[in-house]
Parts: C-alpha cells; structure tokens; sequence
C-alpha cells in the first residue's frame, strides 16, 4: 500500500532524509521511533504530500506520486496530527471541519456522513455544532480522526496522534484507532518517539537516526529484544526502564 | 520546611459562579524530590503557582498555612515576593521555546538573573552564566552562551532555563512539565541533570508532571492530583501498590513494551474520588 525507496530530503544544504526505504502493505501497520529532528516527520509530510523537495521513489496505492496536488491521492491518504487544538480551525464548528472535506472532494450525502462518522468516533450527535474550544483534548483529537476518515482514506498518517493527550485519554485514542482500523481495514503509518504507544499499535516498526532508517523489525522481535542496532537498543532500553 | 501547604483552595470567579479549580490541598516540602502527578485540570500547576503568587488574576487563593520558605505567601508584601520568585525558588517550565527571551542570547539571560542576585560586573555576571552552563552539562559553554534560543535544540534551551534558575543559588527548584516537551533520551538527560543538581546543592525539588511512571523514577514521594484534590500521597518506590482506584488506573491505562495488551484499559471515573 505505501512503498518508499531510496527517499531524500534536503533542507537547504543539511540533508535530512537519507535513502529511507521500506514498504507497508495493505491492511499493515508501521511506526517510525527515532529521537527528534531524526526525520522522521520529514518522512511523513513527504508521503502526505506536504512537501514536495523530494527525490527517490515513493508510492501509495499502487499509485506513484508526483510532485504538485492530486485530489484522489489527497482523498486517499490523510492525516492527523499531534496537537488537535492546532489543526482544527478555532472559528469553525466541527460540522464545518467535517464537511471541507467532502465538498472538497465532490462527495455528496454529506448530513448522513458527519452523523454516522461523529458516531463512529463515538463524539455525540451535539459535539457537531461545537467550536474546538468548547470541546475537551480528547474531543478535539476525535474529531481530528473524523475528519481525517469521513473521505474514506486508505491509508491514514498519524504524526504523534497521542502525545498532546492525557494518558486516560491516550488509552481512548488507541483503543478507538485500533477498532477503526479493523472495521475499515485502513493502512497505517504512525510517528512516534513513544516506542511502547508506536508498539502498541504496530505490527512493524522502523527506527531512524540522523536521517536514515537503521532498522527495520517487527513488534515482537522488539518486544523479545532482538535489535541488530545499538539506536533500537537504547530506545527499548529507555522505554522499558520508564515503564 | 521549604514549603508548608495546608487547606489550600483556589477559587476562580466565573460567570457561572465560583469554580473550585484546589480543593484543601495539604502538603511539605524540605530538601527532598516531591513529584505532583495528574491529568490537565488537576489543579497541580496551579498549586505550584501560588506558592510564588502567580496565579492568573481571576482566581484567589486562601489557605490555613502558605509558606515559603518560611515566608507567608499570602501575606507578604510584593517585594518581598520578589526575593522569593527568582532567589528562593526558581520555577522551571514546560518549553523552553516559549518560556525564554527570544531576543537575548543564553548567556544575556544567565547573567541577568545572577546580577539580579549578586552584585557583579557585567564581566563577572557573563563568567558566572558560562560556568552555569558548563555546569548544566552543555560542552561548548562559551559559544552556547552567545546562541538564541531559536538556536538551540529543546534539550539545551531546557539546560539553559535550568542554569538561569540555579544563577542565584535557590533552596527550592519547582519544575512544571519540565520535559514534556523533550524525547525520551534527553528527557532522561534533562532529569538525571535535575536530580544531580538538586542532591548536591541540598535544594528541595517540587516535579510536576502528568507522567506517573516518570516521577516515580525520580522522586522521593509523590502526590496524586485529581480533580483539584491530592488523593493519594505515597512514597515513590510504593507506586506498584497504589491504593487508590485513581493513581492504579493511570498506571494501568499506560501501553507498555514488556506487557502487550490487545485493548488499553480504559479509566471509569467513579463520582466517589470527588468525596
């Protein structure tokens, strides 16, 4: 479902992503951990198509993207970010935030479609008239899910979904992106420096450093300590003492 | 007793009425690690707050006993304060992004808060802020001190506020949040620093924090804060036997490397924590 080969990125003449490659297919589920300013992010905003200064190859879909806009990619990949009282507009109503999107795709139906996915994200029907203040962390961060879903994406980019969030409300999020993820069979790519959260809730994850990818393990071999780098290492090292 | 808190409440005035944001919170502090844990809204940064009065206008605080290093918080006159806030108790925030001076160098910052203290030169008062930063463990102290905070990374802005906070030799380091903002190795970085500090300095350390695990670490004791009131009150090292359904749950709600669980527990909050 999402294929990067040899992707790089230079920010003027400091180059922060350095040949990552690595693939997740449809239905998988992969977390990028590495330290900050490790490009991780950069990586992200790439396959979003938020940045388009990039070389190498990357593909979502079966479909190769290009630089400049591409309204199906657009629909098809989305993404949510860390901070949900930053991302959402102060001076638009949730009703609004949800409905962007579907005008802007040319979707119709849109009244049933912000009824059923306010349900599906278990907000009540009276959150959709609500502005972001009026709504608590975890609220606002439901309705940042919703509105990344309700143009029924395949794949969804998660920057860091739960670090802005008490760890009551962490525990909701996951649990709610979990369920979604099987009811709709969606592909997911989450950033995280938290290596239990991204654990939680990938099967796969990749560990970079300085701008590339130093390895690439499963969950368990992660779990069970079987790193081949000493980067992976530390990080398990510190998430386990921390826990 | 560097901090003495009994009965304390904070009041804002709303349109709606009163809200009780702390509820007769009751707590002390000498030359030890005490960790304050709990969600947003909790009434924990406020607690620390009023003990330099530096609540927002809208609320009040009364208590029984507010004291700061035997000082009288609520009574005493404003100058008084002032000696306090900076000299007596240095308060470390969340993010160094915001919480330092955009237009001055580290160094400028440093030295001003140690004039502030010390009488000195202005070559005495920029030797002193290059020594506080290579006491915070930064390697090129001399060129950091000529840096912008825009030019430093979190960890070393986070160090820097840290030597600005330590310039006039504080007994009490009150730290909000001081590493939420930071990654996991340079949070450990950041604390290992704290602590260190703290323990040779003979300093009392006030960490406020909504990572339960993460104050267990480093503290002596800690207090649980849930909904404007301190719940539970238990020393560091008992966390795994938490009594109270509240501080249990935020323990239980964590995913954890070494314990996979298929579903996160998800908190029920019984109306009886608010008796």
């Amino acid at each position: 479902m999402i294929v990067v080969d040899d992707l790089r990125i230079r920010f003027g003449d400091h180059d922060v992503v350095r040949g990552v490659r690595f693939s997740v297919e449809a239905g998988g589920s992969f977390g990028i951990v590495g330290e900050s300013g490790s490009g991780k992010t950069t990586v992200m905003r790439a396959l979003a198509g938020l940045n388009d200064a990039w070389d190498g190859y990357l593909q979502v879909a079966g479909v190769p993207l290009g630089r400049g806009r591409n309204a199906d990619l657009h629909r098809r990949v989305q993404m949510v970010f860390q901070d949900p009282y930053g991302s959402l507009h102060p001076r638009q109503t949730v009703d609004r935030a949800l409905s962007e999107p579907l005008l802007v795709q040319g979707i119709g139906d849109v009244d049933r479609r912000i009824r059923k996915m306010l349900s599906d994200v278990a907000l009540p029907a009276a959150a959709r008239f609500r502005y972001p203040h009026q709504l608590s962390g975890g609220q606002r961060q439901r309705v940042a899910i919703a509105r990344a879903l309700i143009s029924e994406p395949s794949v969804l980019l998660l920057d860091e979904p739960t670090s802005a969030l008490d760890v009551s409300v962490q525990a909701e999020i996951l649990n709610l992106l979990t369920d979604l993820r099987a009811e709709r069979q969606l592909t997911y790519l989450m950033v995280s420096h938290n290596l239990a959260v991204v654990a939680h809730l990938c099967a796969t994850v990749g560990v970079m450093s300085n701008g590339e990818m130093v390895e690439i393990l499963s969950t368990e071999d992660l779990r069970a300590g079987r790193t081949q780098q000493p980067q992976t290492a530390r990080l398990r090292a510190l998430s386990l003492e921390m826990n | 007793m560097l901090v003495e808190i009994a009965g304390l409440n904070i009041v804002f005035a709303g349109r709606n009425g009163p809200h009780t944001a702390v509820r007769n919170v009751s707590l002390t502090l000498g030359t030890e690690k005490l960790g304050i844990v709990g969600e947003s809204g909790s009434g924990k940064s406020l607690t620390a707050r009023a003990l330099l009065r530096l609540l927002p206008p809208a609320a009040t605080a009364t208590a029984e006993v507010l004291r700061v290093d035997g000082t009288d918080v609520l009574q005493a006159s404003e100058r008084r304060m002032q000696t306090i806030r900076g000299h007596r108790a240095g308060l470390v925030l969340q993010d160094p992004k915001y919480a330092l001076n955009p237009v001055m160098t580290a160094g400028a910052q440093i030295a001003e808060a140690w004039r502030n203290r010390r009488k000195g030169t202005r070559r005495e008062a920029r030797e002193a802020a290059i020594d506080l930063l290579a006491q915070v463990q930064i390697r090129d102290p001399a060129r950091v001190a000529d840096c912008y905070p825009h030019e430093l990374s979190g960890g070393m802005g986070q160090r820097v506020m840290i030597a600005m906070m330590l310039a006039p030799d504080p007994a009490l380091l009150i730290a909000d949040e001081p590493t939420s903002a930071l990654d996991a190795p340079v949070q450990m970085e950041i604390l290992n620093l704290m602590e260190d500090l703290v323990s040779r300095r003979n300093m009392g350390l006030m960490l406020i924090s909504h990572d339960l695990p993460l104050v267990g670490h480093f503290c002596d004791r800690v207090a649980v804060m849930y909904a404007g009131r301190i719940v539970e009150h238990l020393a560091a090292d008992r966390l795994a036997q938490a009594s109270h359904p509240y501080t249990r749950a935020l323990l239980d709600c964590l995913p954890s490397l070494a314990h996979p669980r298929p579903r996160l527990p998800v908190m029920t909050r019984d109306p009886a924590w608010l008796a």
